[in-house]
């Protein structure tokens, strides 16, 4: 199996050159990092090259790293049937990049990167229909990216006065817990309570 | 006809249909806005999220153990498929090893999931198309495997069962002897089902040759288990990539000829007796190791109750997994395993906290309804409803 991985990456990294960053294996599992406009040319490379023949899309998601320049990852699965075998590929996205859609080449990539539009805000060029898929109608923001509450910013209720449902700003009876459990022995980063009245010494 | 009296040309415009999101054939909240000419569907809009839980957004901000139930609410039909998949992604960056019995366990309800969810997919096909009984017997044989589940585990359908390191706590014998003498009784059930619908003509007229797949389709529209099987691929991941303990097991993967909704209904009939074979050699391999562990004692799982009377450390321990919770190398992974409905992968990534960096959640009924457009194109009206069905759509899943 590692034998068959080690040889998929040196094919991928030989013939694709130009597009691949970098290629590692951990966990038996293949990482393809790819400049971002090269997916379309990339992703047909892998369906369409005998060796590869990844001729099914599994998956699309995306991933945010803050911290980072090119803050969001475009993260897809793709399954070779033929050679058993299953490719993860990377493409660093920065915050409004416009990545190309592959819905050409593998029509299942449609609702997937709909979804992955709606979490994140990353939006494809050439995409029949980029529309929110999961949120609700007129929803505003993207709920995957890590400075969005988990709470949220709106909430639904029915009104009695207008006999209606309406939108609020959310309200919380009691404030949403983020539990905090990094152990203050271990390189807490924040002052600890109590602490910060020996600085003012 | 103009107002004098002579015909002028006719102006035939398509119209536009809700479906749902309040509809028994719609198997939950989907709301569909079809376009149709006549009866002819031109085409299909779905819109998924009523449903929608944001689970991902939620996952970010708990512990993986606080994380495993959230697997239940998915597919709510086979709750611990999901489960499964979550667990095993954990022990893959962990690297733990499950205890055989654990692993035999587990396999043991998959399959019971598996026949949950094929029960419950075929009894409502049938009910959307007009058939009421074997929906009634079907949900009769689920009512018997959910107490099952309840035996095991407490819950009927939100388990909790499966942990990382192997299942919460193991089955007592008269369980075992229970889900064995179950699974002699069960496929004259599956026979008495089949009676009523193979040979039915209206079961037939509402289901051959509606909603054909080719190879080609199935692999543009990603779509795995079932659907992708009735187009004549065999292909299962419990045999193409064996996880958990699979690959000793003996059984056959039922593969369609026409790839229509009827080839799936019959291989969902044929993939109900292929479970009951894997539960008969689950149940004797179980029975060769009785007594074993079955959780992989260490980090991640509790300790033993009579070692905590005794041992302060085990108590700590204790309290530290189910307060803090166990913590997984940075890292990250996608496991995938063969769910009732299809591929039901996860990709997790980790950052060496007690918390996934980040969670998704891959659902094959996701696939399918994307691909509704696609189907349903040039159908008439009434057979979106036999498609719902034979996609086994569960918004749980979709919506997430």
């Amino acid at each position: 199996m590692s034998e068959a991985l080690n040889e998929l990456k040196s094919l991928v990294e030989m013939k694709q050159s130009a597009a691949v960053r970098r290629a590692s294996i951990s966990n038996g599992e293949l990482t393809v990092h790819i400049v971002p406009a090269a997916i379309p040319d990339f992703t047909e490379f892998l369906r369409n090259d005998p060796q590869c023949l990844f001729t099914q899309m599994i998956d699309i998601t995306g991933a945010d790293y803050p911290d980072r320049s090119r803050r969001f990852e475009l993260i897809y699965h793709f399954l070779s049937m033929r050679h058993n075998q299953r490719i993860r590929v990377k493409a660093d996205m920065a915050d409004g990049e416009i990545a190309p859609s592959i819905t050409a080449i593998h029509p299942s990539a449609n609702w997937f990167e709909r979804e992955v539009f709606d979490m994140y805000g990353i939006r494809f060029s050439g995409h029949p229909d980029l529309r929110r898929l999961l949120t609700d109608y007129g929803f505003t923001g993207h709920p995957l990216r890590k400075d969005f509450p988990t709470s949220g910013y709106v909430e639904m209720v029915y009104d009695e006065v207008e006999k209606r449902c309406i939108y609020r700003p959310v309200s919380l009876t009691q404030e949403y817990r983020q539990f905090d459990f990094m152990s203050p022995w271990e390189g807490a980063e924040y002052i600890l309570p109590g602490d910060e009245k020996t600085e003012a010494k | 006809m103009d107002g004098n009296g002579t015909p002028g040309p006719k102006t035939v415009r398509n119209f536009s249909l809700n479906f749902g999101p309040q509809h028994p054939s719609a198997h939950g909240v989907l709301r569909m806005v079809l376009e149709l000419d006549g009866e002819i569907v031109e085409r299909a809009d779905p819109h998924v999220g009523l449903l929608h839980r944001g689970t991902e957004k939620l996952m970010e901000s708990r512990t993986y153990l606080q994380n495993i139930p959230y697997f239940d609410r998915l597919d709510y039909v086979s709750p611990m498929n999901q489960e499964h998949a979550f667990c095993l992604a954990i022990e893959k960056l962990t690297g733990t090893v499950v205890p055989r019995r654990a692993s035999l366990i587990r396999v043991l309800f998959c399959e019971i999931g598996r026949i949950l969810n094929h029960l419950m997919n075929v009894g409502s096909q049938a009910m959307d198309v007009g058939a009421m009984t074997p929906n009634i017997w079907g949900f009769d044989e689920r009512e018997t495997l959910m107490i099952f589940c309840e035996r095991a585990c407490g819950a009927r359908l939100h388990a909790n069962y499966f942990r990382p390191g192997g299942v919460h706590q193991d089955l007592p014998q008269k369980l075992i002897d229970d889900i064995d003498a179950w699974a002699l009784r069960f496929p004259p059930v599956l026979d008495d089902m089949a009676s009523l619908l193979t040979e039915n003509r209206i079961f037939r007229q509402r289901n051959v040759d509606i909603g054909i797949l080719t190879e080609q389709d199935a692999l543009d529209y990603a779509m795995t288990g079932v659907m992708l099987r009735s187009t004549g691929l065999a292909w299962d991941l419990r045999r193409a990539q064996p996880y958990e303990c699979y690959d000793e097991f003996d059984f056959e993967i039922p593969v369609g000829t026409n790839g229509d909704c009827f080839d799936r209904y019959l291989m969902r009939m044929a993939e109900m007796r292929e479970s009951i074979k894997i539960i008969h050699q689950a149940i004797v391999k179980l029975n060769e190791c009785k007594g074993e562990d079955v959780l992989a004692r260490g980090k991640l799982a509790p300790p033993k109750r009579a070692e905590m009377k005794t041992s302060m450390e085990a108590l700590i321990h204790h309290f530290k997994l189910y307060t803090e919770g166990f913590h997984v190398p940075a890292g990250e992974t996608y496991v995938a395993v063969e769910a009732p409905k299809g591929e039901f992968g996860v990709y997790l990534v980790a950052d060496g906290s007690n918390r996934p960096y980040k969670v998704k959640i891959r659902a094959p009924g996701y696939a399918h309804l994307a691909a509704m457009d696609y189907m349903g194109r040039g159908h008439q009206l009434a057979d979106i409803a036999a498609l719902i069905g034979t996609m086994d759509v569960v918004f749980g899943e979709i919506d997430r």
